[in-house]
């Protein structure tokens, strides 16, 4: 980091910048194991029980998009932070940030759109903290959750385990949500019929580690999209991975608004989206029960883990030659979740 | 949206793929002069999979990239002024000028509005009677459509506080500049498809009649370029030049009628500077006379120092002109990045150095 250096709204899209303030900035200061790991939740023994640990805030603008709204994406958002660890999600705070002249009836919509969601998942909003700011103080509405889990005996997922021929497996479409939210985005507004994918992957999760409890790495590829989670698996795990651009799914609708607006879908959020490195013999059994979920049908395999080039991430494109997938550089839309 | 996967199908991409390794014989260089396509070559590694004899240049097919540093310079000296809010095209942003760039001047607080299409910088002017909207107009034959229909509109809604700083580009005429400049040897274009969209083929006629070389008209996907590699080849094979149309899609021979008559309606061709090129002859759009209410160069005088040479060690002129590859530069990947870049083909996406950089340099 350079000195007198201003925070960018690059910071905080999820690609290279990002990884460099957390990695230089916040891993510096507020030095620990459980932190240092830099996976999606804190694991850690408290008594007897193995607990999953995670926060994150939501600043998405539009409010209300195609396929789900604010609400419905700060609990998922939680959920999936804490399932892609192996645990069992169970209690969640929520805490609010208004601005003054914010409609009642929008804040109740938000608020069914939680209830629902929650239920959904199985998880209980136990506690939560209420602030209003003056006009212009914030945009809106802010929505922080936070939430804990239970991880059961003898899981062990982590970005860090992967190993050479182990299969990637990705569970459906990439870039709805993205999409979804930018083409409703003041100033952008396009017709599309995308929707946003933004679900609990909490229950399919469970599914999948019934199959086998060796799922190596899990992770949801939100900002910075699909790339971003290949990218950090390459790195903390110090192998290679190679993919096929034809195997990856995205819609007709998503590729088209991509062309349109110069993005790559690769790099786009999802929020009902997960990426599993899976021992090859467990790949099989894995898609299957993952097909039969909901929001695991378009699972497939698309792609594997190769012993180089270390730390880099390898396509196959279309024509047959190969290409570095990199992590995003730079912003490509601010608050999409 | 639909036709997008038939164009990336890849088994007929190899199928292409072997019949231009079976008709190249003899080494030729194919410069792509759109930035699109730059990005499709990089982005599906199509300089990997072509045979030793085929070449793939990129040449100043990035508007952003090709616009000089004195006509930054003014845009930023217009926007500084008491009373002014300039819109632009969010790619102009991080350009760096000789002193500044956008971004940093909006940092500052200068009133600096990026908006996607001509008819939001219109809406800016109608939202704030009391101050002067200037549109800082870039681009090539694709974009300059818009920006005239925005004039005819503003005349229409008698908006007096709208003004354009016309500073488009005509690609055809770098081309021929380049054939001129005799740097590189050049046995074939790709040429834009969007732009030839809207003036058709027939510009592009005098550069395979009096130049000699070979120019196909090209679409936007891999196998779109693959095919446009295979019928320029083809015509190099053959000892043919010839202006030919792959992206038959999208292209009539004629152009696309009614955008030319509106750009003859506002515009009239002027000699342009172009980055890394300086002026060309009848390269460029400027207001006609009768425009000038709207033609920001005549409402404002506009007092700028000399512009400054491009950084120390920044290869971008000569990329631009096809003479180096990216990764020719001394700066490319090291001092010179997407999250810092120092020359323009970095800044933009699709830049070459961006290209390259981001997808790699095969």
């Amino acid at each position: 980091m350079v000195k007198n250096e201003k925070i960018l709204l690059a910071h905080g899209s999820g690609g290279k910048l990002m990884h460099d303030l957390v990695s230089q900035i916040f891993l510096k200061k507020f030095h620990n194991p459980i932190l240092a790991k830099l996976d999606d939740m804190a694991m850690f023994k408290l008594g007897e029980a193995n607990l999953a640990f995670t926060t994150d805030t939501y600043v998405v603008n539009p409010l209300f998009f195609n396929g789900g709204d604010i609400g419905r994406l700060a609990i998922c958002g939680t959920v999936n932070d804490l399932a892609v660890s192996g645990a069992m999600p169970k209690y969640i705070s929520a805490a609010f940030v208004i601005e003054e002249g914010f409609p009642l009836s929008d804040l109740e919509k938000i608020l069914d759109s939680m209830v629902k969601a929650a239920e959904e998942a199985g998880v209980i909003v136990v506690t939560g903290d209420t602030k209003v700011v003056e006009k212009g103080g914030a945009d809106k509405l802010f929505i922080n959750t936070a939430g804990v889990g239970i991880i059961p005996e003898g899981i062990n997922i982590s970005g860090s385990n992967a190993l050479v021929g182990d299969k990637v497996i990705l569970s459906g479409s990439i870039g709805d949500h993205g999409i979804a939210v930018i083409s409703q985005r003041e100033g952008l507004e396009f017709k599309t019929q995308i929707k946003s994918d933004c679900a609990p992957l909490n229950h399919l999760i469970a599914e999948m580690l019934q199959v086998t409890r060796a799922i190596r790495c899990l992770r949801d590829p939100t900002r910075g999209g699909l790339a971003s989670t290949l990218n950090e698996f390459v790195t903390q795990s110090n192998v290679g991975i190679f993919i096929e651009e034809q195997k990856v799914p995205i819609k007709e609708e998503v590729l088209g608004a991509c062309e349109m607006l110069g993005y790559d879908p690769f790099h786009v959020a999802n929020e009902g989206k997960l990426v599993a490195i899976v021992d090859p013999k467990d790949a099989d059994e894995v898609i299957r029960v993952m097909q039969r979920n909901k929001y695991g049908k378009g699972a497939q395999i698309i792609g594997e883990v190769i012993p180089n080039p270390r730390g880099k991430v390898i396509i196959k494109t279309a024509v047959g030659a190969t290409r570095i997938l990199d992590m995003l550089v730079g912003e490509q839309l601010p608050r999409i979740c | 949206m639909k036709y997008l996967s038939e164009y990336r199908d890849p088994v007929l991409a190899q199928k292409v793929i072997e019949n231009i390794k079976k008709i190249s014989h003899t080494p030729v260089n194919l410069m792509e002069v759109c930035g699109t396509h730059t990005v499709t070559i990089s982005k599906n590694g199509i300089r990997q999979v072509m045979p030793k004899t085929v070449t793939l240049l990129s040449g100043p097919g990035c508007p952003v990239c090709v616009t000089a540093n004195e006509d930054i310079d003014k845009t930023i000296w217009l926007a500084r002024q008491p009373g002014v809010i300039l819109a632009t095209f969010g790619d102009m942003m991080k350009v760096p000028s000789s002193y500044s760039n956008l971004s940093a001047e909006k940092a500052e607080g200068v009133d600096i509005r990026v908006v996607y299409s001509t008819l939001d910088a219109l809406q800016v002017a109608d939202d704030n009677p009391d101050k002067k909207v200037i549109f800082f107009g870039v681009g090539f034959e694709t974009t300059s459509p818009t920006i005239a229909l925005s004039i005819l509109e503003a005349r229409k809604r008698k908006l007096k506080n709208y003004s354009v700083l016309a500073r488009h580009k005509l690609i055809p005429p770098a081309m021929a500049a380049l054939l001129s400049l005799g740097e590189v040897k050049l046995h074939g274009f790709i040429c834009p498809g969007h732009v030839s969209t809207i003036i058709g083929s027939k510009p592009y006629e005098f550069i395979a009649e009096e130049h000699g070389i070979p120019c196909v008209i090209s679409g936007f996907e891999p196998l779109d370029v693959l095919q446009t590699i295979y019928m320029l080849v083809r015509q190099a094979e053959n000892g043919e030049a010839r202006v030919e149309v792959q992206y038959k899609r999208s292209v009539r021979p004629e152009g696309n009628t009614t955008a030319l008559k509106i750009l003859d309606e506002v515009f009239e061709v002027c000699d342009a500077d172009w980055r890394g090129i300086g002026i060309i002859p009848n390269s460029g759009f400027k207001l006609k006379e009768e425009y000038s209410d709207f033609d920001a160069d005549k409402i404002f005088d506009v007092d700028v120092p000399p512009p400054k040479d491009d950084p120390p060690g920044c290869s971008c002129g000569e990329i631009l002109r096809g003479v180096k590859f990216p990764y020719q530069c001394k700066l490319f990947g090291k001092a010179c990045t997407p999250e810092r870049p120092i020359g323009p083909c970095m800044v933009s996406s699709e830049g070459a150095c961006a290209a390259y950089y981001r997808y790699g340099t095969g």
